[in-house]
C-alpha cells in the first residue's frame, strides 16, 4: 500500500534501508542534508551533493538528471542526526528553466529496497523557487518516519541552506551548483522533454487514514523544532508559495494533488536563428584530417562546378527565351508597325535581365559560401596539398608517411576568378605527368623557347614537391636531358644533389637510364607476380623512381621510344613514373603511334590553360600551374631539409 | 501529417510554421504482385525507374534518372536505380532527393515519372506509391498510391513547382507507356 502524502503529511517507514525516487521531467539536482535535534545543519560534511554525493548512509546522484535514485540507510547515519531533509535545486547556469513553476510538477517516492512504494508525494503549487524541500525523514521516539515538506525557496540553494544553519551557506550552494554545471558539460544534451502525464501514473488507491489532515501539529514544515530560534524558514525573498486557493492563510496545502491541473508543459523551445554556417576546415568525412580536407576540395569542386552549371544553364535559357520572343515578335506582320514590335522586343529583354539577375545572385550568394569556406581551408592545409606561397612550407618538416594526394596546381572557371580550387591528384601516381611546352590555345606565352623554359621549371616544381611529401628513401628522381638544354632550369635539383644521378645526356645516356628502369619494372613485376617480393636483388632501390624526360624525342631512337612506352604502360603498377616535358609537335614524325602514350598521361601546362575538366559537368577548368613564387627561396631550403634528411637517415 | 491525394489534387509545399521547405525527397515504391497459376513460386521481378524532369518553361532542360544521378547543377539526386522493388517492406525502393533551394532559377517544374523498365505492366505491380518527404525531419508530406494497375507501363505520377515564392506539388497520376523518360515526353507535356 502506498500513502500518496499530501504536503505536510506524514507516515511511518518500515523500514530503514530505502530509496528514494525523484522524477521531474526536467534535469534536476537532488541532494540531502542531515540535521540534528535543532534542525541545524552542522556542517558541510552533512550536506550530500552532486560534488560530494556519498555521505555514511546516504548517497544521492552525481548530476542533474530527470531521474533520480538516492540511497539511504537510516542505521547509518550518524547517531546525532535527527533529521534527513531530501532536497531538489534546478541547475543553473546552463540554459535549463530557471523556476520550478516552468517543469512539470516534481514526483517523488520512498520505496524499499525491493521497489515497493512506501509513500510517494507531487510536489504541486511551486511557482518561482528554484530550490525546494521534498521529504524530511525525522526520527520520533526511536522510530523513523517521513513528512511531506515541499517547501520551496525562490532564493534557491543558498536561502534553502542558510535556512537550515549551515554556516557559510552560500559558498556551498554555489559549490554545489558549479560541480552540477560541470557534470552537465560533460554529459550529453538533456533528454527529450517527456509529457508531464508520462512520469506520473500511479495508483489510485489512497493509503488508509491519510486522508484527514496528518501529522497534527503541522503548521510549518519542521514543526518539531518551533522553539529553536531559527529565522522562519518563510522565504526572505520573492513571492511566498502558497497557491491562491488555500483557503485560509494555512501554509499546509490540503489539495490532493490528483485534483489540481498539472503544472503547465513548457513551452517548447523556439527555434535559435538560422544564420549562414561559419564554414571550417576539415568539414568533411575520412579518417584524419588529411582525409576529411581532400574531401572538402573535393567537394568544393564538385559544389563550384554544379554552382557555375546552375548559372550557365539559366543564362543560356534566358538568352534562348529572348530570341525566341525576339523572333516572334519578328515575324508577327502586326508587329511590324506601330509601337507594339518595340514593347514586345523591349518586354523580352527585361525578361532576360530579370533572369539573368536572378542567376547571378544565386551564383554570387554560392560563390560568397564557397569562397569563405577557401579562405579557412587554404591556410589549413599540409604542406602537399598546400601552395608554395603557403607559410606550412616554411615550416617543413620531411614527413614520416606518404600523403594521400598531390596538389598540382589550382582550378578556377571564369564566372568565379578569385576562387580557386587547388587540383589534387591521389598519390601513388596513377598516370604518368606531361608538361606541355608546346604552344597552348591562349598563347599568353609566344616565344618556344621561353615556353620551353617554363615548362621545365613547372617539372621542377613538381619534382621538388614530390621529392618533399615523401618519406626519406621513398622517392627517386631520373633526368634524362639529351641536348642539356634544361640545365639552367635543373639547377636547383642539381645543386641540393637530390637526383639519383646527374642528368643523363646523349643518346647513350637516355639508353642507359631507360634500360636500368625497364630492368627494375621487369623485376619488381616478375616478383610481384610469382608472389616473391623477397627475392628482389639486394641493391633494388624500393623507392618511387619518377623519370623526367625533357626534349623528347630528341636523343630517342625507336628502340628507346619503345621502352619509354613500356615504362608509360607498366611502369605506374610498379611505381616508375614519368613526366614527359614535351611539345607534340616535335615528336610528330612519328605518326599517330605515340597518341595513346600522350593520352596516357595527365596533361598540365606551364602557363594558364582551360583544358582540364571536371567529372561531373564537363566545364572546362583553367589549370594555373603550381610555381615557386619568383624570389622566393622555398624550394632551395625545402629541398636542403630533403637532403639532410637523408644524410641523418644513412648514417 | 501527411497528405493522402488523389489525382490531380495539389498541396502547397510549405510547413506548418510557415516556413519554406528546403529539401524534399520523393520517394517509390513497389512490389511485385503475387502470381497466381502452376509456376507460381517463381521470383518475378519488376525494374521500375523514377525519374525527373526539370522543366524551364515547358522545355525539359535536365533530367535525373538512373544514367544520369544527378541533376548538373546539383539539385536533384536520384539515390540509385532499384532493379528489384520492396520485398514487401512498404518503404521506400527508389528515392529523388530534391533540394529546392538549389533547384536553379530558371527551372520551374519537376515532374516526376514513374517507368517499368522490364516491360512488364502495372497489373502485375502492387502497392506501387509515391510519396513527398520532408528530408529536414523525415516527415512524410504527401502520399499518392497508386490505383488498381491497367495495361501501361509508366505512369507520370506528380509535378512539383514553384507557385509564387514557394513550390507546390499536383499529384498527376496519368498513365503512360514507354521505357523510359523520353518515351514520356508526349504525355508530360500536356501537364505542364
Amino acid at each position: 500500500m502506498t500513502a500518496e502524502l499530501v504536503r505536510g503529511q506524514n507516515h511511518a517507514l518500515p523500514q530503514t534501508r530505502l530509496e528514494i525516487r525523484v522524477s521531474a521531467g526536467k534535469p534536476v539536482v537532488a541532494g540531502a542534508t542531515l540535521s540534528d535535534q535543532q534542525g541545524q545543519v552542522r556542517g558541510t560534511e552533512w550536506v550530500a551533493h552532486p560534488g560530494s554525493p556519498q555521505l555514511p548512509g546516504l548517497e544521492v546522484s552525481q548530476q542533474a538528471a530527470a531521474d533520480h535514485r538516492l540511497a539511504v540507510d537510516l542505521d547509518a547515519l550518524p547517531t546525532a542526526v535527527d533529521r534527513v531533509n531530501v532536497l531538489l535545486a534546478l541547475p543553473t547556469g546552463v540554459g535549463g528553466p530557471a523556476r520550478f513553476g516552468a517543469i512539470a510538477a516534481p514526483f517523488i517516492a520512498v520505496t524499499g529496497l525491493d521497489g515497493t512504494e512506501v509513500a510517494s508525494y507531487t510536489i504541486t503549487d511551486l511557482d518561482a523557487e528554484s530550490a525546494v524541500v521534498a521529504l524530511e525523514l525525522y526520527r520520533r521516539q526511536g522510530a523513523w518516519k517521513v513528512r511531506a515538506v515541499g517547501q520551496g525557496y525562490a532564493g534557491g540553494l543558498a536561502d534553502m541552506l542558510s535556512d537550515q544553519g549551515l554556516p557559510g551557506a552560500r559558498e556551498i550552494a554555489s559549490q554545489i551548483l558549479d560541480a552540477v554545471a560541470r557534470g552537465l558539460a560533460r554529459s550529453v544534451s538533456a533528454p527529450p522533454p517527456r509529457t508531464a502525464d508520462g512520469d506520473r501514473v500511479r495508483r489510485t488507491a489512497p493509503a488508509a487514514g491519510s486522508s484527514s489532515a496528518a501529522g497534527g501539529a503541522a503548521s510549518r514544515p519542521a514543526p518539531d523544532h518551533q522553539a529553536q530560534p531559527q529565522p522562519q524558514p518563510q522565504p526572505q525573498s520573492g513571492p511566498p508559495q502558497q497557491p491562491a486557493s488555500a483557503a485560509s492563510d494555512s501554509p499546509v496545502n490540503y489539495t490532493h494533488p490528483k485534483r489540481r491541473p498539472t503544472a503547465p508543459p513548457e513551452p517548447p523551445p523556439s527555434a535559435p536563428p538560422t544564420q549562414p554556417d561559419q564554414p571550417v576546415a576539415g568539414d568533411a568525412t575520412g579518417w584524419d584530417m588529411e582525409e576529411r580536407l581532400y574531401n572538402q576540395i573535393w567537394g568544393m569542386f564538385e559544389d563550384l562546378a554544379r554552382a557555375v552549371a546552375a548559372y550557365r544553364s539559366a543564362v543560356d535559357f534566358a538568352e534562348s527565351r529572348r530570341d525566341r520572343e525576339l523572333d516572334q515578335a519578328l515575324s508577327d506582320p502586326r508587329s511590324r508597325i506601330g509601337g507594339a514590335g518595340d514593347a514586345v522586343r523591349e518586354t523580352a529583354r527585361a525578361k532576360h535581365a530579370q533572369l539573368v539577375d536572378q542567376a547571378r545572385q544565386v551564383l554570387d550568394r554560392d560563390l560568397a559560401q564557397l569562397k569563405a569556406e577557401a579562405d579557412v581551408v587554404e591556410p589549413a592545409l599540409p604542406p602537399a596539398y598546400a601552395a608554395w606561397d603557403n607559410p606550412t612550407w616554411h615550416a617543413y618538416r620531411v614527413p614520416f608517411e606518404v600523403p594521400m594526394a598531390l596538389r598540382l596546381g589550382d582550378l578556377q572557371l571564369p564566372e568565379s576568378p578569385e576562387l580557386q580550387i587547388p587540383l589534387l591528384v591521389r598519390l601513388p601516381l596513377e598516370r604518368g605527368l606531361w608538361i606541355d611546352s608546346g604552344r597552348s590555345r591562349t598563347d599568353a606565352v609566344a616565344d618556344s623557347g621561353e615556353l620551353r623554359r617554363l615548362a621545365m621549371q613547372t617539372a621542377v616544381a613538381h619534382a621538388a614537391r614530390l621529392l618533399a611529401v615523401y618519406p626519406v628513401g621513398g622517392f627517386t628522381v631520373h633526368v634524362v636531358d639529351p641536348a642539356g638544354s634544361a640545365a639552367p632550369s635543373l639547377a636547383p635539383l642539381v645543386n641540393a644533389g637530390v637526383l639519383a644521378g646527374p642528368p643523363a645526356v646523349g643518346a647513350a645516356g637516355v639508353m642507359e637510364v631507360l634500360a636500368r628502369l625497364t630492368q627494375r619494372v621487369d623485376l619488381v613485376q616478375m616478383a610481384v607476380r610469382g608472389g616473391a617480393a623477397d627475392s628482389l636483388p639486394p641493391g633494388l632501390d624500393t623507392a618511387e623512381q619518377l623519370l623526367i624526360v625533357n626534349d623528347f624525342p630528341h636523343g630517342f631512337d625507336d628502340r628507346a621510344v619503345t621502352q619509354l612506352r613500356y615504362l608509360a604502360d607498366e611502369g605506374p603498377a610498379v611505381g616508375v613514373h614519368l613526366m614527359m616535358v614535351a611539345d607534340r609537335e616535335d615528336a610528330s614524325q612519328f605518326g599517330p603511334v605515340l597518341d595513346p602514350l600522350w593520352r596516357s598521361l595527365l596533361r598540365l601546362t606551364p602557363v594558364p590553360d582551360d583544358h582540364l575538366a571536371d567529372p561531373w559537368i564537363g566545364h572546362a577548368w583553367t589549370y594555373q600551374p603550381a610555381l615557386i613564387p619568383p624570389g622566393s627561396q622555398i624550394l632551395q631550403q625545402v629541398l636542403d631539409q630533403v637532403v639532410a634528411a637523408r644524410r641523418a637517415w644513412l648514417r | 501529417m501527411t497528405v493522402n491525394m488523389t489525382k490531380g489534387q495539389a498541396i502547397s509545399l510549405e510547413k506548418n510554421d510557415g516556413a519554406t521547405l528546403t529539401a524534399v525527397r520523393m520517394g517509390l515504391g513497389w512490389q511485385a504482385a503475387p502470381r497466381r497459376g502452376l509456376f507460381g513460386k517463381r521470383t518475378r521481378e519488376i525494374d521500375l525507374d523514377a525519374s525527373a524532369v526539370l522543366f524551364a518553361d515547358k522545355q525539359p532542360v535536365d533530367v535525373v534518372f538512373f544514367r544520369h544521378l544527378v541533376s548538373d547543377d546539383g539539385s536533384v539526386r536520384h539515390t540509385g536505380d532499384n532493379l528489384v522493388g520492396g520485398a514487401g517492406q512498404g518503404g521506400d525502393d527508389e528515392s529523388v532527393l530534391v533540394d529546392l533551394q538549389r533547384v536553379p532559377v530558371h527551372i520551374d517544374q519537376i515532374v516526376f515519372t514513374v517507368n517499368s523498365f522490364t516491360g512488364q505492366t502495372f497489373e502485375e505491380v502492387q502497392n506501387a506509391f509515391c510519396r513527398l518527404v520532408d528530408e529536414t525531419n523525415g516527415q512524410e508530406m504527401a502520399r499518392y498510391t497508386l490505383d488498381g494497375g491497367g495495361q501501361y507501363t509508366a505512369q507520370i505520377m506528380a509535378k512539383v513547382h514553384r507557385s509564387g515564392a514557394g513550390w507546390q506539388m499536383t499529384a498527376l497520376g496519368t498513365p503512360a507507356n514507354g521505357r523510359t523518360f523520353q518515351d514520356l515526353m508526349p504525355t508530360i507535356l500536356p501537364h505542364l
